[in-house]
């Protein structure tokens, strides 16, 4: 946490609606994402109670286990989700492009990826959880299941690892999506309830999100987002709705239980929608598209891996992969911030905050500025920059700017509120700068010492492709008929 | 009257469990919270009285859940129990005797614990699983009484608290805040043991702080156990408990005639207004946090009173930490907007809040 962002939740809380803390986004929001709201029974780890699922707000698909704790009631739930998801994960299979590499063969690379976008974290985690418990599954056997519960298995855990990858936008947690771009006058920990964000971001007409908030906290009003389920609920109507059905497992109590569940999912189905549709009307930032490719890229590779017919991923990493893994994530989460800073000045001013970063004004330029003698003779224009900045910036230091791209310089020396850099990169080939390369007097400019060393995707390592690369080669991971016959109670 | 009693009134004292004891260590810091638990005010009928119940409901699913797999672990004399723990703690142990202290009728289970862990105590070699028992526990001059799931006695010359937990351990892991707030509560249990055990003039130090956490594993019933070191829970523990016995201080400069009662009248309802309570209790110092909404029967109460006050306390420690001690909302914009002059000391965060101001107004123009 920043000053800057504390700054914003004060104003949010004076002010009793929610502050901007970006000034573009930095998700991807696909022009179809699929909208997954999964609802468990208390008290179970992995039990999907319902789930309201699709890709038109017009149409949710509501999925029903009117006995949660009905085995096969729950393969026949993960049968139905893999009929609304699979098809929707397919679609984007077939379309490719072929990438040319830079010393290496060229690849296929789908040219758009699938995006689901579920309620919050703990949406991510059970996500996740569905996906342990059904990706063992084997079509044959003692327990035998749909060839398609498997499948969403596997899928359902590659989404779920993915979203743990920082920049990532196949599984979007809308909570989490929100909240990086917009700051609330309540905590962090009641923002995770996606009515009270969005009563703070996008309150009904004529009333402040402060009071908003307020009523998303009455779970009559406004149920909770899942995948827990209101404790009221449960008592009050599930639960004798379940009793119901186990007295009779007829028709109508199928379609009561239906009912029930309903009114706790589609609040949340429609907060879902305005939710996207406000980070979409959000200017997409500049490096949105390439963490994207990132994303494209590694969602061919899983699609690759499925057709060779590799094993599902293992229950859980050695102890070399997982160092890797979250070695890679932490340099995943370095790049995407500086990514982030250089794509927003409203990032960039927490850099700029704590002396990382300064802006300016250019008071003059000395663009044919030499350095060296004879052959070692090199060009090094000078500008100097006035800010207002507490510039913390050691004279060498090198820096980047994000007003030109492939741009470089070196801090020579500070003096009052003036610094001056020397420009070492980006100036062409010739002997005169080429034009435009070095900033003019009076031209307003901002240099870091973040470096953007991570704008290619490729310095964005995958998780999947981490062991690979820092580790040595995973063991292979290979399910026994254990994990296939496992219980699900 | 002692002060306590006064301010709880004319109303028994609200007993607590292990549960309740264990969210003491979630805030200490707080006066007003400590001072409710040392009288025995029973904070939950206090938050429903002003009109702000707590959002603590639990769901019959959860419930029947944890009953159901608990029943399981017991079954049969805690046959299952004693399979767990032969594997985990290496034991050659083929025999545990068993004995459930519920069958001789609530009001004697301290008294019977009692006895029945003295016995064993003595014989060294008495492999025993204790279903039911009760502890008891001195909290500023009150007796709490507190019920742990199992008490394991005697494997490898230890005594070991067995908790039994319905969250899943799904492939070695558990969710990190369930298995926190397991440690917290089991921290209860041994202390109240190590307690009886100095008491009855035995080394309280055979109560092992390794306690014994039982779980389904993955997405079956089965159960599996892991051992879980409550040292530093122990330790935050007795730190409050000491805390509370010291009261006195939580007490001065409150007026003597101060209570929190919440005696009924013929119906069954307070006979104090809702008022005058908030009143009473506004004259005790509250440190709210947002972690009070879900730790603390108060918390919708405090939290309201916090937004009255325009306090940075809502917006959560880490925002606390950013305003250097700046504690109220219009002094940290104030600084920031240059309405406010800074008083002394806080030139350093002024010019922090003013220069972040300065960048926002410019990045948003
Ligand atoms: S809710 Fe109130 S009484 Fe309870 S710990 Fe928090 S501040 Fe103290």
């Amino acid at each position: 946490m920043s000053t800057l962002l504390a700054l914003a939740r004060l104003r949010a809380m004076r002010d009793g609606t929610a502050q901007r803390i970006t000034t573009v986004r930095h998700c991807h929001v696909a022009e179809r994402p699929m909208v997954f709201i999964p609802l468990k029974l208390a008290g179970e780890a992995a039990a999907p109670l319902g789930a309201m699922v699709g890709t038109d707000p017009g149409h949710p698909r509501l999925l029903v286990v009117p006995q949660p704790r009905n085995r096969d009631l729950r393969f026949a739930f993960a049968g139905e989700l893999a009929e609304v998801l699979l098809p929707y994960i397919e679609s984007f299979q077939k379309a490719t492009e072929t990438v040319e590499k830079k010393g290496g063969e060229p690849y296929e690379r789908c040219l758009d990826a699938p995006q689901i976008v579920v309620p919050n974290r703990p949406a991510v985690a059970f996500t996740g959880l569905l996906g342990r418990s059904t990706r063992f599954r084997r079509v044959d056997g003692p327990h035998p299941v749909h060839p398609s519960v498997p499948l969403l298995g596997r899928w359902l855990t590659y989404f779920a690892d993915r979203a743990a990858q920082p920049g990532s936008s196949l599984l979007l947690a809308a909570t989490e999506a929100l909240g990086a771009h917009w700051a609330t006058g309540q905590s962090g920990l009641e923002d995770a309830n996606l009515a009270a964000l969005m009563g703070w971001i996008d309150p009904p007409a004529g009333m402040s999100g402060r009071r908003a908030a307020e009523e998303a906290e009455d779970p009559l009003l406004w149920p909770p987002a899942g995948p827990a389920t209101d404790p009221g609920f449960d008592n009050e109507v599930l639960g004798p709705a379940i009793r119901a059905y186990e007295d009779a497992p007829t028709a109508r109590a199928v379609e009561r239980i239906t009912q029930a569940l309903r009114t706790q999912l589609e609040p949340t189905w429609r907060l879902m929608w305005r939710a996207v549709e406000l980070l979409r009307a959000l200017p997409e930032g500049s490096r949105v598209r390439d963490r994207w490719e990132a994303d494209r890229g590694s969602f061919t590779r899983f699609v690759e891996r499925l057709a060779e017919g590799g094993p599902p991923q293992a229950r859980r990493d050695g102890a070399v992969s997982a160092a890797a893994r979250l070695a890679g994530l932490e340099r995943a989460r370095a790049g995407y911030d500086v990514q982030r800073a250089y794509d927003d000045p409203l990032v960039m001013a927490e850099y700029r905050l704590t002396g990382e970063a300064f802006a300016g004004v250019v008071t003059s330029a000395e663009p044919e500025h030499f350095e060296g003698e004879g052959r070692s003779r090199k060009l090094r224009p000078l500008i100097t920059v006035r800010t207002e900045d507490p510039v913390r910036l050691a004279p060498g230091t090198v820096l980047g700017s994000p007003d030109r791209k492939g741009h470089g310089a070196e801090v020579v020396g500070l003096a009052g509120d003036e610094i001056t850099l020397k420009i070492v990169k980006g100036m062409g080939r010739g002997r005169t700068p080429a034009p435009g390369a070095v900033p003019e007097p009076g031209e307003r400019v901002c240099y870091t010492s973040l470096t953007d060393d991570f704008q290619t995707s490729a310095a964005l390592p995958d998780p999947e492709q981490t062991p690979w690369t820092h580790g040595g080669p995973p063991e292979e991971y290979v399910p026994s008929d254990d994990d296939a016959r496992e219980e699900w109670e | 009257m002692n002060r306590l009693d006064r301010l709880r009134g004319p109303v028994p004292p609200r007993a607590h469990d292990a549960r309740a004891l264990a969210a003491l260590a979630a805030n200490p810091g707080c006066a007003r919270r400590a001072l409710m638990d040392a009288a025995g005010v029973d904070k939950d009928g206090t938050a429903r009285h002003l009109g702000f119940p707590a959002p603590f409901g639990q769901s019959q699913f959860a419930i029947t859940r944890g009953n159901v797999f608990e029943a399981l672990v017991k079954e049969n004399g805690c046959a299952e129990l004693l399979r767990l723990l032969r594997e985990l703690l290496g034991l050659p142990i083929d025999q545990v005797g068993y004995q459930d202290v519920e069958t001789v009728g609530s009001h004697l289970r301290a008294s019977h614990t009692r006895t029945l862990i003295d016995r064993a105590a003595r014989e060294l070699d008495a492999a025993v699983f204790y279903d039911h028992p009760m502890l008891s526990l001195q909290i500023a001059g009150h007796t709490a009484y507190l019920e742990p799931d199992v008490l394991a006695f005697q494997l490898g010359g230890r005594f070991h608290i067995v908790e039994i937990k319905s969250f899943s351990v799904i492939d070695g892991q558990a969710e990190p805040e369930k298995v926190a707030a397991a440690a917290r509560q089991a921290a209860v249990y041994v202390l109240a043991l190590r307690a009886l055990m100095a008491d009855l003039g035995h080394d309280p130090e055979r109560v092992s702080h390794d306690v014994v956490l039982v779980c389904p594993e993955n997405f079956a019933n089965r159960p599996t156990a892991s051992l879980v070191d409550v040292r530093r829970q122990l330790a935050v523990l007795k730190r409050q408990l000491v805390r509370m016995t010291r009261v006195d201080r939580l007490l001065e400069g409150l007026p003597p005639e101060l209570t929190f009662s919440l005696e009924p009248d013929d119906e069954g309802v307070p006979t104090r207004s809702a008022r005058e309570l908030a009143e009473a209790l506004g004259r005790v110092p509250a440190r709210y946090a947002p972690d009070c909404l879900s730790t603390c029967d108060m918390c919708m109460f405090c939290r309201d009173e916090a937004r009255a006050c325009g306090s940075t306390d809502l917006l959560g420690r880490q925002v606390r930490d950013q305003l250097g001690g700046v504690s109220g909302a219009a002094e940290a914009l104030g600084l920031a907007e240059g309405t406010i002059v800074p008083g002394e000391g806080q030139e350093e965060i002024a010019r922090v809040l003013r220069l972040a101001n300065r960048l926002r107004e410019e990045c948003l123009r």
